[in-house]
């Protein structure tokens, strides 16, 4: 459950951005979601909710946009992509090698952007 | 109005462990981030090489627990610097912490920082807690698709210590099988099949130890 956690930072990124923007009022708040983090978007999502219940952003948005996984093959250098959440060992759709690759996206979890007013 | 952010979630953690690294780095203290499921043997694993090379090295130990001191009074009985962190429900430990618990360890000399996270095999795996490697632990009780069950820990470690080989008699786990996921989550990482128990595996953890002791203190 470190998802409370990166929800208070989430939270905390925002109201610097905020008060930097002399912005009162939060609408919408976008975070990019990598498909490798080993964090749970809806429990990210539920944890926003109840840091922000009874405060100022209740009724903000929370925006999750995932990315997905992106591999580079440790054996024939093909580059691809899956839907599958979280997977590290995945079979090169080229060559079947499911060893070693590089991930070259899916680690990132950051906030795009917020609107407020 | 829409404010374009992009920042990193875990900027605030990530700044933290930079400046660790930088107390480290001044100091040439190697930091250790030592992982895994509870019960795994970070501890034992401790308790013998604080032992074993304490006339060589000067460490200090780190130790996150829910709750109780019972880690640190346990490492701290080889005479070895031990400090306790209680997170009180906390599933990790964060960089913020390790500043905190850095004031009461005694730096000057130091060679080698063990930081104990709390036992978990997923949110550890999230933070940097300023550590030149992550270490993660795996025993044999726990099964040999553990490392395909919760990948990111061991993508990230620089070494695995297979732990409890003594017990491999009685257990279905297949060195073989857990090896080689190990490997194919991560080509590089040194795998230690260690019995904390029998000593058996445990002097090339040492030699390992020994070599990235060297490469830091350059």
């Amino acid at each position: 459950m470190h998802e409370m956690s990166i929800a208070q930072s989430i939270l905390d990124i925002v109201a610097q951005e905020m008060e930097k923007n002399g912005l009162k009022r939060l609408i919408r708040v976008k975070v990019k979601h990598g498909a490798l983090t080993n964090t749970v978007p809806e429990a990210l999502e539920t944890c926003f909710m109840a840091l922000t219940a009874k405060t100022p952003m209740e009724d903000a948005i929370f925006e999750i946009e995932a990315i997905p996984a992106k591999y580079k093959c440790f054996s024939c250098g093909t580059e691809f992509t899956t839907e599958e959440h979280g997977r590290l060992l995945i079979p090169c759709p080229s060559c079947g090698e499911d060893f070693g690759h590089t991930v070259l996206a899916g680690k990132e979890l950051y906030i795009e952007s917020i609107e407020a007013e | 109005m829409k404010v374009s952010v992009v920042r990193n979630v875990l900027e605030a953690n990530e700044r933290l462990a930079q400046e660790l690294k930088e107390v480290f780095a001044q100091r040439g203290i190697l930091a250790l981030n030592l992982m895994s499921s509870p019960g795994a043997g970070k501890t034992s694993l401790l308790e013998r090489t604080l032992a074993d090379l304490r006339d060589e090295f000067k460490m200090a130990v780190i130790e996150g627990d829910l709750q109780t001191d019972n880690d640190a009074r346990r490492v701290a009985a080889t005479g070895a610097q031990a400090v306790q962190i209680n997170t009180e429900g906390g599933c990790h430990l964060n960089a913020s912490m390790i500043l905190e618990a850095l004031k009461q360890i005694d730096m000057e000399g130091l060679d080698i920082l063990f930081i104990e996270n709390v036992g978990n095999l997923v949110c550890p795996a999230e933070f940097d807690v300023g550590e030149d490697y992550k270490v993660t632990l795996l025993s044999v009780t726990e099964g040999d698709d553990k490392p395909e069950k919760y990948p990111l820990m061991f993508n990230l470690s620089a070494a695995s210590v297979l732990n409890k080989t003594d017990l491999l008699p009685y257990v279905d786990f297949s060195m073989e099988s857990a090896m080689k996921h190990m490997r194919a989550l991560n080509k590089d990482i040194e795998i230690f099949p260690t019995s904390c128990r029998t000593r058996e595996g445990l002097d090339a953890w040492y030699g390992w130890l020994r070599g990235k002791r060297a490469e830091k203190k350059k």
